[in-house]
């Protein structure tokens, strides 16, 4: 039998892997694997002002924080990268170790009055899942708050994939007919690097900087080795990503460790046994998608 | 030697396009009968493939305007369909040929409609079209490179437009897919529909199309083939290739004789 707290631990970490693993197919898709690393990095300085703003960790200011320095770091790399000259690579590391290393020092300079360390950014809390309740005005809980503002954010990614579907995929397979057909490749560049950035900052608190990283690319980049249908490949992932969290927790529990850098390795378990059983057959495919330098920008509008 | 038309389908008035900085199209002008299928002849680099795209406003230009129908771009742009160069996109994306020729229906659908079955009958009518009806279902990694074409530009008819821009869509075909697809052309030029098609082999130009365009960063001719595609502006397009040249003009004398070796080299 699973307990209530490794119930609620599990069902945290699916809650966040599954929209961070269905932005992700897109992600992989359009050869920007990088830039969701980046995003996830970059939005820790967002993270830190919100809180020194607000002065609390209420969810929204963070969303709302996060959103805008998601579109800040992506307008950044296209800028360097445009206007600069600098490769598409070259312009994401530039610009997330920068504003991380940013993010790094706010936390320090700001300790007392951030209620934030590094290793909570770095690894999360989702094993205090269970800690933080939220309490209405009239006293009822209503269980860990964590999992409500995952759940949240599950829904408008899920509502955004399935509003967006046809734009999305037809601006991440052929962009310069998107824009030929009117549908603006910037707007849904944009779109989905808002809704990247977004979930990051909402899996935050709960697994960490590295498990989102994870968990954006780990679960599609395994779904991708799959199947050869979208659709089969963000079902896929959803499977994926509820295993990782489910595997992650008892690994964590065997091995009396964190439980969010169980759950990365476990991603990374899951994508290696893959890799070998069919990846060997699709391995040209996978170094094409993988190791290729990331296409952020959308050369045409 | 550039010819112009009354009501004209398409009108390029003093287009001027760089790439950072560098002039690729000097001064364009030119008016486009409607209901033609027309050529675009050209070098490698001539600026084919950005004429198309300043056309279609995927580039800015420096100067000039263009007006389709009499009218701005976004007026008109379901009314316009463009077949991208192959080599555009990666043929390893998660899809099969009916999804990829669905997104021809994309641009009338707007925002939030899911393509209806109607939509998809368009598409597998299309699919038919072009002889790939059995490979709806094929995942589009697994086609071949003439497939591939095919599918492009089944994609592009099923937008049901009255204007085509189609960027090399034989490249990589082989002979008996490029009879289909020039059949296929001349039969929607007949029912009134104008197509515009980068074309490079030069030898079969005067039997393919009506009206040719050569061009080589400048528009060196524009006008009915038979008056347009002579030796001398062919000279001018292609400047100092000569001895490939005096190879097409041997060529053009003796019909039937397949001439692909001025596409070959780099290609964009
Ligand atoms: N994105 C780009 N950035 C810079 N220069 C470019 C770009 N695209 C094309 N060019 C240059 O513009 C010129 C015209 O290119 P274009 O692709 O239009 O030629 P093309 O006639 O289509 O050639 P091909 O027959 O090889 O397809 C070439 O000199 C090319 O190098
Ligand atoms: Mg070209």
């Amino acid at each position: 039998m699973m307990t209530k707290e490794a119930f609620q631990i599990i069902l945290a970490g699916s809650l966040v892997a599954i929209p961070c693993g269905l932005l992700g197919c897109f992600l992989i898709l359009r050869k920007m694997a990088m830039v969701g690393d980046a995003i996830s990095h970059a939005v820790l300085p967002g993270i830190v002002i919100a809180f020194l703003l607000s002065g609390n960790r209420d969810s929204l200011t963070m969303l709302l924080g996060a959103g805008l320095i998601g579109i800040f770091t992506t307008f950044l790399i296209e800028f360097f990268h445009r206007m600069g000259k600098l490769q598409t690579d070259a312009a994401i590391g530039v610009t997330f170790t920068w504003l991380f290393a940013i993010g790094v020092i706010l936390i320090d300079q700001f300790a007392d009055q951030v209620d934030l360390d590094q290793d909570c950014v770095l690894y999360g809390e989702i094993a205090y899942v269970s800690l933080e309740q939220w309490t209405t005005s009239d006293g009822t809980m209503m269980g860990p708050r964590t999992l409500y503002v995952a759940g949240t954010v599950l829904l408008l990614v899920i509502v955004f994939i399935l509003m967006g579907y046809k734009e999305l995929v037809v601006t991440t397979f052929d962009p310069v007919y998107a824009s030929a057909i009117g549908i603006s490749t910037a707007l849904w560049h944009y779109l989905l690097m808002a809704a990247v950035s977004v979930t990051t900052v909402a899996s935050f608190e709960s697994v960490g900087a590295i498990l989102v990283v994870a968990l954006f690319i780990a679960p599609p980049a395994t779904a991708y080795l799959l199947t050869e249908n979208l659709k089969h490949m963000m079902v896929l992932t959803v499977v994926i990503g509820v295993l990782v969290s489910l595997t992650g927790y008892y690994l964590a529990v065997l091995l009396d460790g964190a439980i969010a850098g169980a759950m990365a390795t476990m991603a990374g378990v899951f994508f290696l046994i893959v890799f070998l059983f069919v990846g060997v057959r699709k391995k040209r495919k996978v170094q094409k998608t993988l190791l290729t330098a990331p296409e952020v920008i959308p050369k045409h509008d | 030697m550039i010819e112009h038309v009354e009501n004209p389908i398409l009108e390029i008035h003093d287009l001027t396009v760089s790439y950072d900085r560098k002039p690729v199209l000097w001064d364009i002008d030119l008016t486009l009968p409607e209901g033609k299928l027309i050529g675009i002849v050209g070098p490698n680099g001539a600026g084919k493939s950005t004429l198309i795209k300043a056309i279609m406003n995927l580039i800015p230009s420096n100067s000039g305007y263009v007006k389709l129908f009499d009218e701005h771009l976004e007026k008109v742009r379901n009314r316009i369909s463009y077949v991208p160069q192959k080599e555009s996109v990666d043929w390893d994306f998660p899809a099969s040929s009916l999804d990829v020729v669905l997104m021809g229906r994309y641009g009338q659908l707007g925002l939030l409609k899911k393509p209806r079955k109607a939509d998809k009958e368009v598409a597998m009518d299309c699919l038919r079209k072009v002889g790939m009806d059995a490979f709806a279902k094929r995942q589009i990694s697994q086609l071949s490179g003439g497939q591939q074409q095919r599918v492009f530009l089944a994609r592009a008819l099923a937008q049901q437009a009255d204007l085509y821009f189609m960027d090399e869509p034989f490249a990589g075909v082989d002979a008996a897919t490029e009879k289909t697809i020039i059949d296929l052309l001349r039969s929607m030029s007949q029912q009134g529909k104008t197509v515009i098609v980068v074309h490079h082999d030069l030898q079969s130009v005067t039997r393919y199309f009506d009206w040719v365009l050569l061009l080589n960063l400048r528009l060196i001719a524009s006008g009915p083939v038979e008056s347009t595609f002579t030796q001398e502006l062919l000279q001018e397009t292609y400047g100092g290739k000569l001895t490939l040249l005096s190879e097409v003009s041997n060529l053009m004398r003796k019909e039937g004789f397949p001439h692909r070796e001025l596409r070959k080299g780099k290609s964009s």
